[in-house]
């Protein structure tokens, strides 16, 4: 059975159908991307899946658990994390405590161990700050653990918020538009970085982009919206040479 | 009878919530402030009309007349000087400035005027009426307030929609910056939102202390924080919602006082203001926020 | 030559830790300053009045800071816990202190004071904290009123037969000849033996400083401010968002009952009407002046404040208005975008002439 299964998924504002009849199939390991002109319903999907959003019809199954219409917390913890498309960060705290919070559900003590720093809280912030450290270091942000989350340049903080999702310990991982503001260099790094995360962690990930360059090159399977719906499925070839996507991309008929 | 006669006069309390709570929507909605002064201003108003009337024997139309000047006065300075500065500043630190101006208006009264309650002569000057053989009165005071009330909140309703200045105020409400784009003065507006504002403060004000013939620095605390209540009741930001919930918050209390208890009454118009809340979080006529992620 | 070495080695130790042990210095320093002034019979009478209250307002706004600061909610109610707090300890105080040895009796109260407020923020919590921004902070203004009004109202008595509870009057309490009267109404509790003292209002202060300091710089004080700075990224990793916002809540209404209890048992007489919205409202005063979220600032903005008036007794009758017109300008000051950058503008000129001396921003809160 595939990790993520999405299947008729739709959800309507009003009388605003934002999404409808979605089916996606995503399996451990893939690198699934997402796209589809401004307003297509991309990020309305990504808060459906992570429980932003409750969907008005369909299902969600991630690894065999029904997640549909479930709160951000229970699907958090049964394995999805997301980045967003204007970068949220905890900017009043520190990188290093950005992702600490990650692991929050994973190295857990009370709030008595807290307030009378037992020894079980010794241990356990040992342990948080060795795993954090090492997620930074793969980002190449061990030097700024101490520093503002908020004080750092702009590229450092979408991948911040890579750490900060990797720490929840994700089976599927969604980035929303990840190279947003990036330049080409940077964007080059951050494809190997991606490659690089899906590889060493062994999850899945979904991805938002409209650098076209990005998906085709990093995305095994794209799923292309436009007013909601899916109008085209396959490979980066397939997609790209679908006679719909370009007229969706072009605004013709 | 009984019922009608405690029914009128909680309608006539809550006009003089209405109207206080518009000049505290109205500032919400544009300033995005809660301003904690507002109250002291109707105490301002009361004793210029008070002080107009027996120390310089104006007549009271007169005098009401000078309150609205000098409130709408105070009203604008206060903002160019205390508001204004911390526009971009962070919204609690303009709630502490506006608690700062409340001190800083009762503590002036209470060194002018001193600290003991002073008698208010009612400028109003109709006389009660008697309705099924003597077995309903309502006092003038009651009438002019209610008669008073229904002609702000019309005339209110009118400049906000027919009026180039009033649309200017709800296109400042709705986005201070796309406002500014079209060529609206922001600041101009703003300051015209305080005046407005102000002016029914001082309105009232003198509706108030007629009613309650009594004045000190501290009259118009509990009244604006309970016009504050009906603001929020009514959906804050919203200018049918203060009427409403000014009017329904002055028929609860006074219900409450006379049928439940007197002392509790406060306890009650807030314990149906927080039920109100917990099952419309904005409020009766509030707009609903939806958040975007 | 020792002491040279403490100071370098200080300039490595983790910052927090070094944050947290100058703010129990300054209680602790303050604690002798006052102790040796009072012992030679420097300390104003003006002065030592203060001081309880002083160590209850420090009190408040640190636990204050707590939701306002940490966990982003404006409270407008915070009075109303301290209320509750005073009420429950000193009716337990008036009924023991004289069948329990002084210190269980006193230790008990402060205990049940902070216990009975918690149950309340709990229960006020649940409605309150589904809402957001100004609609919480005026229902928190409503529970305040509430509380006040209620116990304002309150008949309470005991005679053989047991508790009398009444919300009209004396006479309705229907008590046997030997009754006794222990809450009148709007006359409140009389007759309390007090029982504060500046000793046990640093312990509070400290006990306070130490629950909190601990709590912020723990994975329950991270989730919390997590909620402050992004509530939404806090939920996307699974952050349970309702938890900690009542932990919050309730650890501050705790402290603040406590807080109610040191100052209910400085005075003979307790009456409900002390703890309106204004004392809600200075104690946010307290919290916005001294710096959301900084704790040292909210010790200094509750002393400086407290002690402001008896200062500006040499101007008498204005010192209000001296007051209010001080708070307006502070606010100015620190808070308008203008002065801001014009500070930095200044500091970066004194910077200039001492070249070597600037330092990075780093880290948080303290």
């Amino acid at each position: 059975m595939a990790l993520l299964e999405v299947r008729n998924l739709g959800i309507a504002f009003g009388g605003l159908q934002a999404v409808s009849q979605l089916d996606m199939t995503i399996e451990t390991g893939h690198l699934y991307g997402l796209i589809g002109p401004n307003g297509a319903g991309k990020t309305t999907a990504f808060n459906m899946l992570t429980g932003m959003y409750t969907p008005t019809e369909g299902n969600i199954t991630l690894d065999g658990v029904d997640i549909t219409g479930k709160t951000p917390e229970f699907i958090s913890k049964h394995g999805v994390a997301r980045t967003f498309q204007n970068i949220r960060l905890f900017d009043g705290l520190s990188v290093l405590d950005n992702v600490k919070l990650g692991l929050h559900n994973q190295m857990k003590y009370s709030m008595w161990d807290g307030i009378f720093r037992t020894p079980k809280y010794r241990v356990k912030e040992a342990e948080m700050n060795h795993q954090a450290m090492k997620l930074l270091k793969i980002f190449d942000l061990d030097k700024e653990a101490n520093l503002l989350a908020s004080s750092l340049p702009y590229g450092k903080q979408r991948k911040l918020e890579i750490a900060r999702a990797l720490a929840t310990n994700p089976k599927l991982l969604l980035l929303d538009e990840p190279a947003a503001g990036m330049n080409p260099q940077e964007t080059d790094e951050l494809m190997k970085t991606v490659r690089f995360v899906r590889d060493e962690f062994g999850i899945a990930i979904l991805l938002i982009e409209h650098d076209m360059n990005f998906v085709m090159g990093i995305c095994e399977e794209i799923t292309v919206l436009d007013h909601g719906q899916c109008i085209a499925h396959g490979t980066g070839k397939e997609v790209r040479n679908n006679p719909k996507v370009v007229a969706a991309y072009l605004g013709g008929e | 009878m009984q019922f009608l006669g405690f029914l009128v006069n909680g309608i006539s309390l809550g006009s003089v919530y209405a109207i206080i709570a518009l000049g505290y929507t109205m500032v919400y909605g544009i300033a995005k402030m809660l301003n904690f002064a507002h109250g002291d201003v109707i105490m301002v108003g009361g004793y210029v009309i008070s002080t107009c009337m027996t120390s310089m024997g104006m007549n009271p139309l007169l005098s009401v007349l000078v309150g609205m000047v000098a409130c709408t006065i105070l009203g604008i300075t206060v903002e160019r000087v205390a508001y204004k500065p911390l526009r971009e500043a962070p919204s609690l630190a303009v709630l502490i400035t506006a608690i700062g101006v409340s001190y800083l208006l009762q503590n002036a009264a209470l060194l002018i005027f001193g600290s003991a309650t002073k008698s208010f002569n009612s400028v109003v000057g109709v006389k009660p009426i008697t309705l099924f053989d003597g077995a309903l009165t309502i006092t003038g005071e009651a009438l002019v307030t209610i008669v008073v009330g229904v002609v702000v909140m019309i005339g209110l309703t009118l400049f906000v929609n027919r009026t180039k200045m009033g649309h200017a105020m709800l296109a400042v409400s709705e986005d201070k910056g796309a406002a500014q784009l079209m060529g609206i003065d922001v600041n101009a507006t703003i300051s015209l939102t305080f005046a407005i504002g102000s002016g029914l403060a001082a309105v009232a004000g003198a509706l108030l202390c007629s009613s309650y013939p009594s004045l000190s620095p501290t009259t118009g605390a509990m009244p604006g924080i309970k016009a504050f209540v009906a603001a929020v009741f009514g959906g804050i930001g919203s200018i049918p919602g203060a009427m409403l919930g000014g009017i329904l918050l002055g028929i609860i209390e006074n219900l409450s006082k006379a049928y439940i208890s007197t002392q509790l009454s406060d306890a009650i118009v807030f314990g149906v203001l927080i039920v109100v809340l917990l099952v419309k979080p904005t409020g009766l006529l509030g707009k609903k926020i939806s958040e975007k992620v | 030559m020792k002491n040279m070495k403490v100071f370098a080695n200080w300039k490595k130790l983790d910052k927090n830790f070094r944050e947290k042990t100058v703010n129990y210095g300054i209680v602790l320093v303050a604690f002798l300053v006052i102790q040796i002034l009072s012992a030679t019979g420097n300390l104003k009478n003006s002065i030592s009045g203060q001081l309880v209250p002083i160590c209850t307002y420090v009190v408040m706004a640190i636990s204050l800071n707590l939701v306002v600061g940490f966990l982003g909610e404006l409270s407008l109610g915070h009075a109303g816990f301290m209320s509750l707090g005073a009420f429950s300890g000193t009716l337990f105080w008036v009924l023991n202190c004289e069948t329990l040895p002084r210190p269980v009796a006193l230790i008990a109260a402060f205990l049940i004071g902070g216990v009975v407020a918690g149950i309340f923020g709990f229960i006020i919590g649940i409605p309150v904290l589904r809402l957001r921004g100004d609609y919480l902070a005026i229902v928190t203004l409503a529970f305040g009123e509430i509380i006040k009004t209620v116990l304002n109202a309150l008949y309470l008595g005991l005679d053989s037969n047991g508790f009398h509870l009444s919300m009209k009057d004396t006479m309705s309490l229907g008590m046997e000849a030997d009754g006794k009267v222990l809450i009148n109404g709007a006359i409140g509790i009389t007759g309390i033996s007090k029982a504060s003292s500046f000793v046990i209002g640093i312990v509070l202060v400290l006990i306070t400083l130490f629950v909190v300091m601990n709590l912020v710089d723990s994975r329950a004080g991270r989730a919390i401010k997590s909620i402050r700075d992004n509530r939404i990224a806090a939920e996307s990793i699974g952050i349970p968002i309702t938890k900690y916002k009542m932990m919050a809540f309730i650890t501050s209404a705790v402290l603040a009952g406590m807080a109610g209890v040191l100052y209910a048992l400085n005075y003979s007489t307790l009456v409900a009407k002390k703890f309106d919205y204004n004392t809600s409202i200075l104690v946010l005063v307290f919290v916005v002046l001294g710096g959301m979220g900084n704790i040292r600032g909210s010790i200094i903005a509750a002393t400086v404040l407290t002690i402001l008036p008896e200062l500006l007794r040499s101007v008498a009758d204005y010192r209000m208005l001296v007051y209010a017109i001080l708070l307006i300008a502070m606010m100015i000051f620190t808070q308008s975008p203008k002065a801001i950058a014009w500070r930095a503008v200044m500091v970066e000129k004194i910077k200039a002439r001492r070249p070597g001396k600037g330092k990075m921003k780093q880290g948080e809160e303290g």
